[in-house]
């Protein structure tokens, strides 16, 4: 039974030790001709007395690499040579090969248990190295460091920022052995590893997105019998029920600069976005309409939200400015393809907008790009839903259903490359991609 | 009347529908609809705590060939539109709702799962308002009605086809007790 609280109260329940309950697997499904090829030669190895490394770093570079749809990584048994350090490399080779870049690196355990990680990106047919780092790391963070070369490789390549060393919320629904439904909202590297459970309900979850220092999540819960928001520190595990007004309150989005949500509330009748400065909680009113609008999404400037709504009959994405009072001009609509687009997340670069879109009674993941117009469908199932931004915006992380279970996916921008993050068992939805600020 | 009918009537009441008193949705549901509704009973139980009615007239709510028997309304894809049929059982509720302004509904606004989450938590809402605005309109008080919109979050049936979506695009009345 639930006790009463009042508003704004804080809570420290729902301790969840850090091992996870299931694993998240990721298959790629759809690789990309023309990606560059590379070769992450497996890493020298200096630990104690012959023991094993912790963590096979080369395969955690290339994997990484691999789903990001940019680069084809060398398969371990098509290598000839196993270099360590730039002196090692024959250039010939791996030119023989046809790689255009080559990762080597060693990793030794250090008498006080720390491990030194050394990496250099080597570019083939220049003979030149790229990028040399070493990085210092404890056992824990090996997945880490690991992540954290993939970025480096992938910045050095392609001029943009990697997103391996981020982190992916969502919602996970299975059955416990009375047949109850177990929601729980969870915390995995981008790769799926690592899973910790935040918050664990018998009752519906929703909902969950970033606070921009990567620290908390706000989500929808409705542990006390209808939705309400909380925002929830992952660290500290403090939780803070932020809205329980009469109705809904849903589809929390803090702001990029952290101070304020937009959420929606029905407390004046029917659902309206709604700005909440989260010091004062005070309420501004963003949009006025008998329609449905809620899903409301910040412009990363944060001066403008992209909303949902069915005023003109449907669901369409629609934009207004804001500023702290509330709506700042007049209401724009956006989407003009299709009968149903809904659920938008725009990319950190603020050009395109992710969205749900409905085709001959199917729901796809669309994409459009604001500056051109250009719309395009990514996806291909039937239920596919909750887009999310990487926060270098070269993929988008959405829910589908593959066998009749929800599973994660994701999509480059592009459309030319995906992969399937799937739960053991039970549903997994609703994932939100964390900024670049994220750690655990 | 003759008596013996009345006799067979209590028997087959008893015999046939008994079991059917404290849920009677559970016989439009899919396979998982029983225990969805069990713990939704339960649910609503702890969260409210309402006591239940124990007067002589309420007896209408447990009587199977009433229009009060049916709690659950259907709806069409993205609509919030009632058919005609479901707007004779809404005035029945009206009726019995205005005579006994002691007693309480919880309109419960279900989407199916199709579109986003988001959106089917408001049209979940808009549903139940259009049940609450169709009571209200017939005399019973807005103290009587609350709402509430669990959106795709609590599907009765499960499968993933019409069939299954029609029966998940609901409201459902929800007496305190029954």
């Amino acid at each position: 039974m639930l006790k009463k609280l009042s508003s704004f109260i804080i809570l420290s329940l729902m301790m969840f030790p850090a091992p996870s309950y299931a694993v998240l697997t990721i298959e790629i499904t759809q690789g990309v001709e023309g990606a560059a090829p590379i070769a992450i030669v497996p890493f020298g190895w200096r630990g104690a007395g012959g023991s094993q490394p912790p963590e096979v770093m080369h395969r955690i570079v290339a994997a990484d690499l691999q789903r990001s749809g940019f680069f084809k990584p060398l398969p371990d048994e098509d290598m000839i040579a196993r270099p360590v350090e730039a002196a090692q490399v024959n250039f010939a080779d791996w030119r023989a090969l046809n790689v255009d870049h080559v990762v080597v690196g060693r990793m030794q355990e250090l008498p006080d248990g720390t491990y030194q990680v050394q990496f250099q990106l080597l570019d083939v047919y220049k003979g030149t190295q790229l990028a040399g780092y070493s990085i210092r790391s404890r056992k824990p963070d090996l997945r880490r460091t690991a992540h954290q070369i993939s970025d480096i490789v992938y910045q050095t390549i392609t001029g943009k920022p990697g997103a391996f060393d981020t982190h992916i919320a969502y919602i996970t629904v299975t059955h416990n052995r009375k047949q109850e439904r177990i929601y729980r909202l969870a915390v995995a590297d981008a790769d799926g590893h690592n899973e910790q459970i935040v918050y664990e309900s018998k009752k519906p979850l929703m909902s969950p997105s970033w606070s921009p220092d990567g620290k908390r999540l706000v989500y929808v819960s409705f542990t006390r019998g209808r939705p309400e928001i909380y925002i929830q520190n992952i660290f500290s595990r403090e939780i803070r029920r932020v809205a329980d007004f009469k109705g809904i309150n849903s589809a929390p989005v803090f702001s990029p600069d952290g101070t304020q949500l937009a959420l929606t509330l029905s407390k004046d009748g029917n659902p309206e976005i709604y700005l909440m400065d989260l010091r004062s909680k005070r309420l501004s009113r963003v949009t006025r309409s008998y329609a449905i609008d809620t899903e409301p999404a910040w412009m990363p400037d944060g001066k403008a939200i992209v909303f949902t709504s069915d005023r003109g009959g449907s669901p369409q994405l629609y934009r207004v400015k804001v500023n702290r009072k509330g709506a700042a001009g007049r209401v724009e609509r956006l989407t003009f393809d299709g009968n149903y687009n809904a659920r938008a997340s725009v990319s950190p670069d603020g050009r395109y907008l992710a969205m749900v879109h409905r085709e001959q009674g199917k729901f796809r993941i669309a994409v459009q790009d604001l500056k051109t117009g250009h719309f395009r469908i990514l996806t291909e199932s039937r239920l596919d839903e909750s887009p999310s931004f990487a926060p270098n915006g070269s993929m988008i992380i959405y829910a589908t259903e593959d066998n009749y279970r929800g599973v994660l996916a994701a999509v480059s921008v592009d459309g030319r490359a995906q992969q399937r993050l799937s739960l053991q068992s039970g549903d997994v939805r609703e994932p939100a991609w964390s900024t670049f600020k994220s750690r655990k | 009347m003759g008596r013996l009918f009345t006799y067979i009537l209590i028997a087959v009441l008893v015999l046939g529908f008994g079991g059917c008193k404290f849920a009677p949705v559970k016989k439009k549901g899919a396979k998982g609809a029983q225990t969805e509704k069990q713990q939704q009973a339960e649910d609503k139980g702890a969260s409210y705590g309402v006591s239940e009615g124990g007067a002589l007239d309420i007896k209408a709510l447990d009587d199977p060939n009433s229009p009060l028997s049916r709690r659950v309304l259907y709806f069409d894809l993205d609509s919030s539109q009632i058919s005609p049929e479901d707007r004779e059982i809404i005035a029945a509720h009206a009726r019995f709702l205005s005579q006994h302004p002691d007693i309480s509904v919880v309109l419960e606004g279900h989407a199916d799962e199709r579109g986003t989450r988001e959106y089917n938590l408001a049209l979940g809402e808009r549903r139940a308002k259009t049940v609450e605005q169709l009571l209200t309109l017939q005399g019973v008080s807005q103290k009587q009605i609350q709402i509430i919109s669990f959106g795709e979050e609590r599907p009765v049936a499960l499968d993933h086809n019409e069939s299954a979506w029609r029966l998940n695009r609901r409201v459902e009345i929800l007496y305190s007790g029954y």
